[in-house]
């Protein structure tokens, strides 16, 4: 019996030793990491997609046959629409913004065009405190690893790790570990946006103390991170203080709802070159 | 054999954790259904079962959030075991100590999952605290349920296999 106990304590601690080794090395190079994780994905993908087509279908049945009959799937395709006018909306908003920068520098240069592709969310946060979700859309779709992902209101997030051929994973924007280059609409004051666990959930940094920044102010994408497009909502300023240090605290409310994020457009324009080396590597 | 069942029970609740919280991305509600997943391992099968739950779920769940590798899986190891322990040394078959050790399980599991990642990102740790007692409790209720269910449903089938022998033999006479 002590035996047994013995051994599963060296175990518990063999197991330990493991993890921080694990965590250790990914801290100085993420290589290993790669391959396990798209490795799971690989996984739970599958069921993911077969689940949500269950979990969909079970709803469906009762939504569109037992409570609705008909006007459900009506509903399910003008949210589509909504979201795809949403898009459009966006795409005006950063077009118009590109237009304006053009116009200031002599339209010197040309703007392209933003083409998105309408994606449906099949699986949630798999770890609470690190928001991501899974789209039905993948590398057979024509999606690629660091695309902008946009809602209607605003800047959802972007792809990351290695797609399947009909999943990809979203980094939400509100994550931790997520960010965008990003300034505001009134000042043009640049900084970075970055997810964080308080509420509101996203920070505003790298902003000086001595711009002028007010509650309600909106903060939109730069485009200097080379995989957001200029000129995509991101939300708007809740709270904003003078630092102690040189730069100003900016707390920023989110303008996509992300409690309620059925379908979401992955904005097919690729990513920098330097994303799409990253990409490639992965 | 009993490494399988652990396994798909992990499995089960990544699954189930993956599809319930598509409907609540980022809003006020924070569930860990893996975690539930590896304090019923670890109180139903002992310390070495709460392990490897914990590493399997643990692992997992890092892989597909996008976090560092080993967190998750480091923090869960050891909620496991520890839960796993305490199910051998104490009576933990009861509502409230389960509770607790539900509670404060997901407590310590947090504690320690953001704690790493402060040393990682030598930042000082900003703990989601609302968050994290709503977690508690919600991980708590779904735990709590699911031994309810479980211990329930055999003596469910055998009270109804009794009451229908006892009907047909009934008509018989």
């Amino acid at each position: 019996m002590l035996e047994i106990r013995r051994r599963t304590g060296y175990l518990f601690l063999a197991v330990m030793m493991g993890h921080v080794i694990l965590i250790s090395a990914q801290v100085q190079d993420q290589g290993g990491a790669r391959l396990a994780s798209a490795v799971t994905f690989q996984l739970v993908s599958h069921i993911q997609l077969a689940t949500a087509r269950a979990v969909d279908g079970i709803r469906g049945f009762f939504q569109n046959y037992v409570w609705l009959r008909g006007a459900r799937a009506e509903n399910e395709a003008l949210k589509r629409q909504v979201v795809e006018l949403g898009g459009q909306i966006e795409e005006l908003r950063a077009r118009t913004t590109q237009v304006s920068s053009l116009e200031e520098l002599l339209n010197l240069r040309t703007s392209l065009p933003i083409e998105t592709i309408t994606a449906r969310v099949i699986a949630g946060d798999p770890t609470p405190g690190f928001p991501a979700v899974t789209i039905d859309m993948g590398s057979g779709d024509g999606l690629r690893a660091n695309m902008a992902v946009i809602a209607p209101r605003g800047v959802v997030g972007r792809i990351y790790g290695r797609l399947e051929e009909h999943a990809a994973q979203v980094q939400l924007i509100v994550g931790r570990r997520a960010g965008a280059a990003a300034y505001l609409e009134r000042t043009g004051a640049g900084g970075v946006i970055v997810g964080s666990n308080a509420d509101p959930p996203l920070e505003m940094e790298d902003v000086s103390n001595l711009v002028d920044v007010q509650t309600g102010d909106v903060v939109l994408t730069s485009g200097l991170d080379g995989i957001f497009p200029r000129g995509f909502m991101i939300g708007r300023v809740e709270a904003a203080e003078r630092g102690s240090g040189t730069y100003r605290l900016i707390a920023v409310r989110p303008t996509v709802d992300f409690s309620n994020l059925q379908y979401v457009l992955v904005v097919t324009v690729p990513p920098s070159a330097r994303w799409a080396q990253e990409a490639e590597k992965q | 054999m009993r490494v399988l069942g652990i396994l798909l029970i992990v499995a089960a609740g990544l699954v189930l954790q993956t599809s319930l919280t598509r409907f609540t991305i980022g809003g006020g509600w924070a569930l860990d259904v893996v975690l539930v997943a590896v304090f019923f391992c670890a109180l139903s099968w002992g310390p070495a079962a709460g392990l490897l739950a914990g590493t399997a779920g643990g692992l997992a769940q890092d892989a597909l959030s996008g976090g560092v590798l080993g967190v998750g899986g480091l923090s869960k190891t050891l909620v496991g075991f520890l839960a796993g322990a305490i199910g051998t040394q104490f009576i933990v078959a009861q509502f409230f100590p389960r509770l607790v050790v539900f509670v404060i399980g997901t407590l310590v599991h947090q504690f320690c999952f953001w704690g790493i990642y402060a040393l990682i990102d030598q930042r000082a740790p900003t703990v989601p605290m609302g968050s994290v007692m709503m977690q508690a409790f919600i991980n708590a209720a779904i735990g709590l349920l699911v031994f309810q269910i479980i211990e329930l449903a055999p003596g469910f089938a055998s009270r109804r296999r009794a009451r229908r022998s006892r009907l047909s033999s009934g008509g018989r006479w």
